[in-house]
């Protein structure tokens, strides 16, 4: 069930449309929020809300990446694997995580502390190659650098 | 007319506005395609369709343009073997193959594949592809469709049928990227009453037939035949296919003016009762002991000729039973001795309609002329669910209003994305009056909810708001008054209104009220059809063709006029009040039954005949619409089963009846029939005579690649047997014949050099979307009188008033249950809910009644003990029962019935 807070600030995306199902994406990440991912119930729980069916909210919750139907670690790695940060050596960058982290893409350490997760194209092929940790950017990486920043999250 | 060159020849075509697609597919040019589908449109998805097109005829460089998504204008010119467009293509198909697991020697799709066709027509001959391919786990759709996810090409179909054309919800386009996947959110069969179709919409074999795979057939092993749906009153067009015997599938036949190209599950997977265990398939006659058992054909004609030669024999016919079928009873036991076998109320009610149509300004609307109206008013009848594709094409005529305001922006209809786009949510007006939901509901605001006095008073007001002249409605509620105004309002500026009722009332006023809408509206000027739903496949024909009730049979068994019955294909027991029923057939000396079937019917019959069913013999039906169509037999049955006619003139031979030299073929009943009902003129006229001939030769039933017939029979003998000679139809029973393309109504598969799969009805058709080539599909046998005079009906029933004392029990139609021949179909009925009563929550209340509560209704005879299902919508006073469910009345509905509240609860 959604808690009182979840509806409540659901309902405030709500009126920004003239039908509730326009809100949708923004009702699941609500939710994700909240929980850190979307769950099966939870995905019945905004359709009823939204007076969509939990299919229709399933092919919305499916089609953005940024939706997880998992649960998920405590932080998020989004690595660019697109063209510009593949160019600029992403492939050594996502070698060097998973020996550090012990973990590939869609997977999630032990400690529930990282999940990576693929990205395609961050919109910052400037600073290729690009990571971005929860909801900050990190471009010109380096494995060292990556290091460094990994200690930020703990 | 505009002009345009493909491949430097100049063709002109009919009309703009079409994309080159189409035009090409007319023309007879191979261009492949997945997404782009006739009845839904182009959206330029899977970009297999692409040409060369050139500015002029200087532009020596020209540029690919998907096909389906360019205008055919004038002066286009294009090439669809430009070595460019040739190699896009092909390597389209190649990428599109990507993830495919070229698993067709285990796929249900292999012979009859889109996919494979156009990789074929594409040229993508070897697989460079080397790398993992993505895999899918596939879902439990239900015991309709087989789910198999690896197979599917993205071409997006498969949803916009479901939701776009068919307003499925339950279904959906999830994931992204190399994930995309066709699906429910969870397991579980799908809701739509059209999932059927995704059988052949999906090009590829990841929806395939569930009731096909327990006894699976390539379509070049099947033996096939056009033939006509029986499971309800519209008539849809079905090619069954057949081998060793067991019926194995149905597929739709197109008809651009019934059913186009889509069917409902009830009709495709509603076949299994023609191989159904207990079939009758030897003539039984009860013994010294009251057993019925078997006896030779022989034995039986003797004891049956017998019995009518020296009894005084009346024929109880049957509205699912073919009309030459019913002539053939007429004849035998003589007219006035002939009951069209449906009960006083039901012939009425279809009486009534019938004589609407003939008599009045408004003719039946097609099923394409519902979908191509802009407007809808039902009164009574929830479509979905007595005459589904009924439902399907009012969906479609929703969109129309708001089709036709998209097209102002710069789009072309055949656009499917963008119009969508620019609809929205939009809708054209429907108005709903029934006594409970319905499955349209959610495509409209205005739905009224009441019991059929009230409904048939809401017309009569529509009719007078939009015709002073008609009746007027006293003492309605104001809020109906608006509504009925609003109703007025919204089909007097449409430009095509439909108005639809039907049967399931059970109520004249109902009919009569939806009449006087569409003639008021005639007299304001705009050109509103009727449309009717009738209780089964042939009861229009059976009412053309006339003769009494089962009332009047009951009669003269009664006063002892008649001592003998003959039944054809009909459960009386089911047609009229139990109690009645049984007193006639116990009363009657004799009775004699043929049917497919045992029934309650057949219970108390003397001697049975075992009747072959619509896909083993050849007949004529009547639609709702007044259409006459014709069904050709797909297969021999076994056993002793024939055509009823061929066993009631057998009886007429046996017994030396004059004129019994007509039956000895087919053609001879069906002209004797068309002379003496002048109603029925027309119904020579929809197939070719039987010595047709096209270059000397039959149409083959088989395929030209039907395979191991001289190994068929090898466990018993090496010689090839002899196929069975057919005399009444221009089609053999064999793969030998004509190999090109039939009279449309003899069309016994669709199919074309490269096209193996349905969308070969291309080649078939006069253009896209357009009829069959030299075809009238069908014969339409009620038309309106030229200058038709317009009497309203004036009488206006009084307004619904609950009873404290008892509940009006009105039937509950269901799609999956209520039709008897469907409903004893395996995949049928693994969707048939168990028994209710559905309650409005006022009455629980006042009966103290609960959900699941078990509790006793006596009504038209019967105690019935059901669980109470609450029924939000329902007006006070109504309660609602499933029709046809196990033993369940149908057509006496509706009735008074009692309640009684007992403590159990269902289990
Ligand atoms: S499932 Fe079939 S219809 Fe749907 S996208 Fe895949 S191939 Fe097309
Ligand atoms: S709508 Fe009626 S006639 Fe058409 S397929 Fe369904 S049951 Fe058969
Ligand atoms: S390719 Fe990595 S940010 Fe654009
Ligand atoms: S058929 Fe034209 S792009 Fe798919």
């Amino acid at each position: 069930m959604l808690s009182d807070t979840e509806r409540q600030e659901i309902e405030r995306e709500i009126v920004h449309y003239p039908r509730a199902r326009a809100a949708v994406a923004e009702a699941l990440m609500v939710v994700q929020r909240h929980r850190g991912w979307v769950s099966d119930e939870a995905v019945r729980d905004v359709a009823a809300l939204l007076e969509m069916t939990p299919d229709e909210v399933e092919g919305i919750a499916t089609f953005y990446s940024m939706v997880f139907r998992q649960p998920v670690g405590r932080h998020i790695i989004h690595l660019c694997d697109s063209v510009s940060c593949w160019i600029m050596g992403q492939e050594t960058l996502l070698e060097h995580l998973q020996r550090k982290l012990g973990i590939g893409f869609g997977e999630t350490t032990a400690d529930r502390r990282f999940t990576l997760i693929p990205a395609g194209c961050l919109g910052a092929c400037d600073l290729a190659p690009v990571m971005r940790v929860d909801d900050d950017l990190y471009g010109h990486l380096t494995p060292a650098k990556l290091d460094e920043i990994l200690e930020r999250y703990p | 007319m505009p002009r345009i060159t493909i491949n430097n020849q100049v063709h002109d075509i009919p009309w703009e506005g079409r994309n080159l697609l189409e035009v090409c597919l007319d023309l007879g040019y191979d261009v492949p395609y997945f997404c782009w589908h006739p009845a839904m449109h182009s959206v330029g998805a899977c970009r297999q369709c692409a040409v060369k097109q050139f500015r002029d005829e200087h532009d020596t460089q020209g540029r690919i343009v998907m096909a389906c998504m360019t205008p055919a204008t004038d002066g286009t010119i294009i090439s669809t073997d430009d070595p460019e467009a040739v190699a896009f293509r092909r390597s389209v198909a190649e990428w599109l193959m990507v993830n495919h697991p070229h698993d067709c020697p285990v796929c249900d799709e292999g012979g009859e594949c889109h996919l494979q066709d156009m990789t074929v027509m594409a040229g993508h001959n070897y697989r460079r592809y080397r790398f993992t391919k993505r895999t899918f786990r596939n879902q439990d759709l239900g015991p309709f469709l087989n789910h198999e996810m690896n197979r599917c090409i993205q071409c997006y179909r498969c949803t916009r049928f479901y939701r776009g054309y068919a307003g499925g919800r339950d279904f959906e386009v999830l994931g992204w990227h190399d994930h995309v996947y066709f699906g429910r959110a969870a397991d579980g069969p799908l809701e739509s009453e059209f999932s059927g179709n995704l059988v052949e919409v999906c090009p590829t074999g990841v929806f395939t037939d569930k009731t096909l795979k327990e006894h699976y057939t390539r379509k070049w092993d099947l033996q096939t035949a056009p033939s006509i749906c029986v499971h309800c009153g519209l008539g849809c067009n079905i090619i069954a296919g057949e081998r060793y015997g067991v019926l194995r599938c149905i597929r739709s036949r197109y008809n651009d003016q019934v059913n186009g190209y889509f069917l409902c599950d009830r009709g495709r997977f509603g076949y299994g009762f023609v191989n159904d265990e207990e079939r009758i398939r030897q003539p039984l006659i009860r013994n010294e002991r009251g057993e019925l058992e078997p006896c030779t054909i022989e034995e039986a004609l003797w004891k049956t000729s017998s019995i009518l030669r020296h009894g005084r024999a009346i024929g109880i016919g049957s509205p699912r039973a073919s009309l030459e079928a019913n002539f053939s009873l007429r004849y035998l036991v003589g007219e006035e001795n002939f009951h069209h076998g449906m009960s006083g109320r039901s012939y009425q009610l279809v009486r009534e309609m019938l004589a609407i149509l003939q008599q009045g300004p408004a003719p039946a609307a097609s099923m394409s002329a519902v979908a191509q109206g802009d407007a809808a008013l039902l009164l009574g009848e929830d479509v979905t669910n007595v005459a589904p594709m009924l439902g399907l094409a009012l969906r479609q005529n929703i969109l129309r209003q708001p089709t036709r305001e998209a097209l102002r922006l710069p789009i072309h209809e055949y656009e499917d994305s963008a119009i969508h786009e620019a609809i929205q949510v939009g809708r054209g007006p429907l108005y709903i009056a029934t006594p409970d939901v319905t499955r349209l509901d959610e495509e409209t605001p205005n739905t009224y909810r009441a019991a059929p006095q009230d409904i048939a008073r809401f017309g009569f007001a529509v009719a007078h708001a939009i015709d002073p002249a008609a009746p007027e409605v006293t003492a309605l509620p104001a809020a109906v008054q608006e509504t009925a105004a609003r109703c007025a309002q919204d089909l007097l500026t449409s430009l095509h209104p439909v108005i639809v009722s039907g049967f399931t009332c059970g109520h004249p006023d109902v009919i009569h009220a939806a009449a006087n809408v569409a003639w008021a509206l005639r007299r304001r000027g705009k050109p509103a059809d009727l449309c009717f739903t009738v209780p089964e496949c042939n009861s229009l024909g059976v009412a053309l063709l006339g003769g009494e009730s089962l009332n009047a049979a009951l009669q003269a068994v009664r006063d002892g006029t008649a001592d003998t019955v003959v039944i054809l294909e009909n459960d009386i027991i089911r047609q009229m009040d139990v109690d009645l029923a049984e007193e006639l057939l116990e009363r009657a000396q004799h009775v004699i039954v043929l049917d497919h079937l045992p029934s309650p019917t057949t219970d108390y019959a003397d001697i049975v005949l075992p009747a072959a069913t619509f896909a083993e013999s050849q007949g004529t039906l009547v639609n709702n619409e007044g259409r006459a169509q014709r069904f050709l037999p797909v297969f021999v049955p076994q056993g002793d089963v024939r055509d009823s006619w061929r066993w009631l003139g057998d009886i007429m031979v046996m017994n030396g009846q004059r004129g019994c030299e007509t039956w000895c073929h087919l053609t001879g009943v069906m002209r004797l029939m068309a002379e003496t009902v002048p109603a029925l003129t027309g119904v020579t006229e929809i197939t070719p005579p039987p010595d047709f001939r096209l270059v000397g030769q039959k149409i083959p039933r088989q395929p030209h690649r039907y395979s191991g017939r001289t190994a068929i029979h090898a466990d018993r003998t090496v010689h090839e047997p002899r196929p069975p000679e057919e005399v009444d139809a221009p089609l053999a029973y064999s793969m030998e014949g004509y190999p090109g393309q039939p009279p449309a109504s003899l069309i016994p598969r669709f199919w074309a050099p490269g096209w193996n799969s349905g969308q070969a009805v291309n080649r078939y058709q006069s253009h896209i979307g357009g009829p069959l080539k030299g075809d009238s599909g069908g014969v339409r046998l009620i038309e309106p009188p030229p200058e038709a005079a317009i009497t309203y009906f004036d009488h206006i029933p009084d307004a619904f008033v609950p009873r404290e004392d008892a509940l009006l029990v009105m039937p509950d139609y269901l799609i999956f249950g209520s039709e008897p021949l469907s409903a004893r179909s395996p995949a049928i009925a693994a969707r048939t809910p168990r028994p209710y009563l559905g309650l409005a929550p006022k009455d629980m209340e006042r009966l103290g009644a609960e959900e699941g509560q078990v509790v006793a209704l006596l009504v038209t005879g019967t105690c019935y003990h059901l669980p109470v299902v609450a029924r939000p919508a329902l007006p006070r006073g109504v309660a609602m029962l499933p029709a046809g469910l196990g033993n369940m009345v149908a057509l006496g509905l509706p009735q008074w019935g009692h309640i009684e509240v007992k403590r159990e609860v269902w289990d």
